[in-house]
C-alpha cells in the first residue's frame, strides 16, 4: 500500500521543530508501525537525509520503550503498544501524523525521540520493596489473597511507556505513579514502605513537572496494557491515609 | 524549584477541590429544596426565608445560622477556586503545548473517551461563578431588580421570572451548573477513594453523578420556568 506520513522532526532539545511529509511507495499491511519507520529511515539514508530517530526495543509490547503518538492518539488507534501495531490497521493513501509524547516533564531529545528520565526518578522515590537478600523466600510462606495478588498484576502490568502521560490533558502521571502504589501497596511485602512510598512518589512527581489528575480516564483509554481506572483511586486512599497519619 | 511536601501536592490539591465541591453540592440541595416552597404559595415561601433568620434562636442571633452558611460557603468557594486555579495553570504546563496546542494532528484533540462534560470543566466554572455574583445582587441583595423591587422573596421571584430573558439566563448558568456536576460529582468523590471500578462508564459513582446533576439542574429549574409559564403568579 501507498501512504503519506508526516513526521515531527526536531534536531535536538534546543531547535524548533516541525511537521515534514515524506510519502512511502510500497508498505506491506503485515508490517508493524516501526517496521514502516524502518522503511522510511532506509529510504531517507539512501537519499542521503537524516534519517528519523526514534525509540524501540524489543518490539514484543513488554519493554515500554517504543511509543509515538499516531494521528493525535498515543501508540495510534488501537490498544497496543506502536511496536504491536500493524500497518493493516491502515487504508492506501492514508496520511499518517507522527508525533513525540507530549509532556512538560518529557522533553523532545530529537525527532520522536522524549526524555522519560522523570519516570525513573519516580520510582526511585518510593517504587520499590525492602527486601533481604540470600536465597530466594519459600514462595508459599506469606499468603496473598487470589483478588489481591490479581489486582496486584494487573497493576504490575504497566511497563511505563508514558501514554498515559501523552494522552492526558493535563500531561499527569498519575495512572503511571497510581499503578506501582497499587501493585507494590496490595502485597504483603509492600507494607513497610507504603505510606513513605505514596508521599515520595506524589512529591517526586509533582516535583518533575507533572499536572494534577482530574478523573477523566482518557489514561486508561490510551494505555496499551489496559491499566484499570481505580488503581488512582487506590493512590487517592493511600494519600489520604498516610496523610492524616502524619 | 524544590520538592515541596506531599501536603502542598496536587493531590492535596484534589482533596481541597473534592471537599469544598461537595460542601456546595450539599447547600445546592438545601437551596433547591426551599426554592420549591414556591408552589406552595406567597406565604410558605416567605416563612421558610424568614425561619432561615430565625433557626438556632435564642442559641444563635437573628440570621446567625445563615451567616455560618455563608461564611462556609464563601471559604469552599475561595478554596475551589484557589486549587482550580493553581491546578490549571500547572496542568497547561504540564501538557507541553508547542505554539499554542499540543498535537499538531486534528485527529485526536476530542480524545479518546472524555466527556463533554469533562471539556468544560474549567471555563464552565468561571461562568458559574459569574453567575452566583449576578444572581445574589438580583434575588438575595435585589440590587438588580428586573421586573421591580420586593421585600418579599417570593414577589422577587415572580417579578424577576415573568421576563423571558431572566428565565434565559438562569437556564444557562444551570446548563452549566448540571454539566460541571456531572463530572465533578463523579471526580470528587473518585479523588476522596470512592472509585472502585476499573473503568470511567462502569463504576457505580458514574450513574450517581448522572442523578445529582439532574436532579438539581431540574430542580432548580422548574420554578422558573412554572413562573414564566404562568403557573405559578
Amino acid at each position: 500500500m501507498k501512504i503519506t506520513v508526516r513526521v515531527w522532526r526536531q534536531k535536538n532539545a534546543e531547535s524548533k521543530g516541525e511537521m515534514v511529509t515524506y510519502g512511502l511507495e510500497d508498505v506491506s499491511e503485515h508490517m508493524s508501525f516501526l517496521e514502516m519507520l524502518d522503511v522510511l529511515n532506509e529510504q531517507l539514508t539512501l537519499a542521503g537525509d537524516e534519517p528519523v530517530a526514534f525509540d524501540s526495543d524489543c518490539r514484543e509490547g513488554i519493554c515500554g520503550t517504543c511509543g509515538v503518538v499516531i494521528n493525535g492518539i498515543p501508540h495510534g488507534p488501537e490498544v497496543t503498544t506502536t511496536c504491536q501495531l500493524h500497518m493493516r490497521t491502515f487504508h492506501d493513501g492514508d496520511v499518517i501524523d507522527i508525533e513525540p509524547w507530549r509532556a512538560g516533564a518529557f522533553p523532545v531529545v530529537k525527532d520522536l525521540v522524549v526524555d522519560r528520565g522523570a519516570f525513573d526518578r519516580i520510582i526511585q522515590a518510593g517504587g520499590y520493596i525492602t527486601a533481604p537478600t540470600g536465597s530466594a523466600p519459600e514462595a508459599n510462606n506469606i499468603a496473598v489473597p487470589k483478588e489481591d495478588a490479581d489486582h496486584a498484576f494487573e497493576a504490575a502490568t504497566c511497563i511505563g511507556c508514558g501514554a498515559c502521560v501523552a494522552a492526558c490533558p493535563n500531561g499527569s502521571a498519575m495512572l503511571f505513579t497510581a499503578a506501582k502504589i497499587t501493585h507494590l501497596g496490595l502485597l504483603p511485602q509492600g507494607q513497610p514502605e507504603r505510606d513513605s512510598r505514596v508521599l515520595g512518589m506524589v512529591e517526586q512527581m509533582d516535583f518533575e513537572g507533572f499536572g494534577g489528575c482530574t478523573n477523566i480516564g482518557e489514561c486508561t483509554a490510551a494505555c496499551p496494557k489496559g491499566i484499570p481506572l481505580d488503581v488512582i483511586s487506590h493512590l487517592y486512599r493511600d494519600m489520604r491515609n498516610a496523610l492524616t497519619k502524619a | 524549584m524544590t520538592r515541596l511536601p506531599a501536603q502542598r501536592s496536587t493531590v492535596a490539591l484534589k482533596f481541597l477541590m473534592a471537599v469544598t465541591g461537595l460542601i456546595m453540592v450539599g447547600y445546592l440541595l438545601l437551596h433547591m429544596y426551599g426554592n420549591l416552597k414556591v408552589f406552595a404559595g406567597q406565604e410558605a415561601l416567605d416563612d421558610y426565608s424568614h425561619h432561615l433568620r430565625t433557626l438556632g434562636q435564642p442559641y444563635l442571633p437573628f440570621g446567625g445560622a445563615l451567616w455560618i452558611i455563608r461564611v462556609l460557603l464563601l471559604a469552599s468557594i475561595i478554596g475551589h477556586a484557589y486549587a482550580a486555579v493553581m491546578l490549571w495553570r500547572r496542568n497547561r504546563k504540564a501538557a507541553g503545548f508547542v505554539g499554542g496546542k499540543r498535537y499538531h494532528s486534528p485527529r485526536g484533540s476530542r480524545g479518546i473517551q472524555r466527556s463533554y462534560a469533562s471539556f468544560t470543566l474549567r471555563w464552565g466554572g468561571v461562568v458559574i461563578l459569574l453567575f452566583v455574583i449576578y444572581h445574589l445582587l438580583h434575588l438575595t441583595g435585589n440590587q438588580i431588580h428586573p421586573g421591580g423591587a420586593s421585600d418579599s422573596p417570593y414577589e422577587r421571584l415572580v417579578n424577576g421570572f415573568e421576563i423571558w430573558w431572566v428565565v434565559l439566563s438562569y437556564t444557562i448558568a444551570l446548563l452549566a451548573v448540571g454539566l460541571h456536576l456531572w463530572h465533578g460529582v463523579w471526580s470528587a468523590l473518585t479523588t476522596l477513594g470512592a472509585n472502585h471500578s476499573g473503568t470511567r462508564v462502569g463504576s457505580r459513582l458514574t450513574p450517581l453523578s448522572w442523578i445529582v446533576a439532574g436532579v438539581i439542574t431540574i430542580g432548580f429549574l422548574i420554578p422558573p420556568w412554572a413562573i414564566l409559564l404562568g403557573i405559578v403568579d
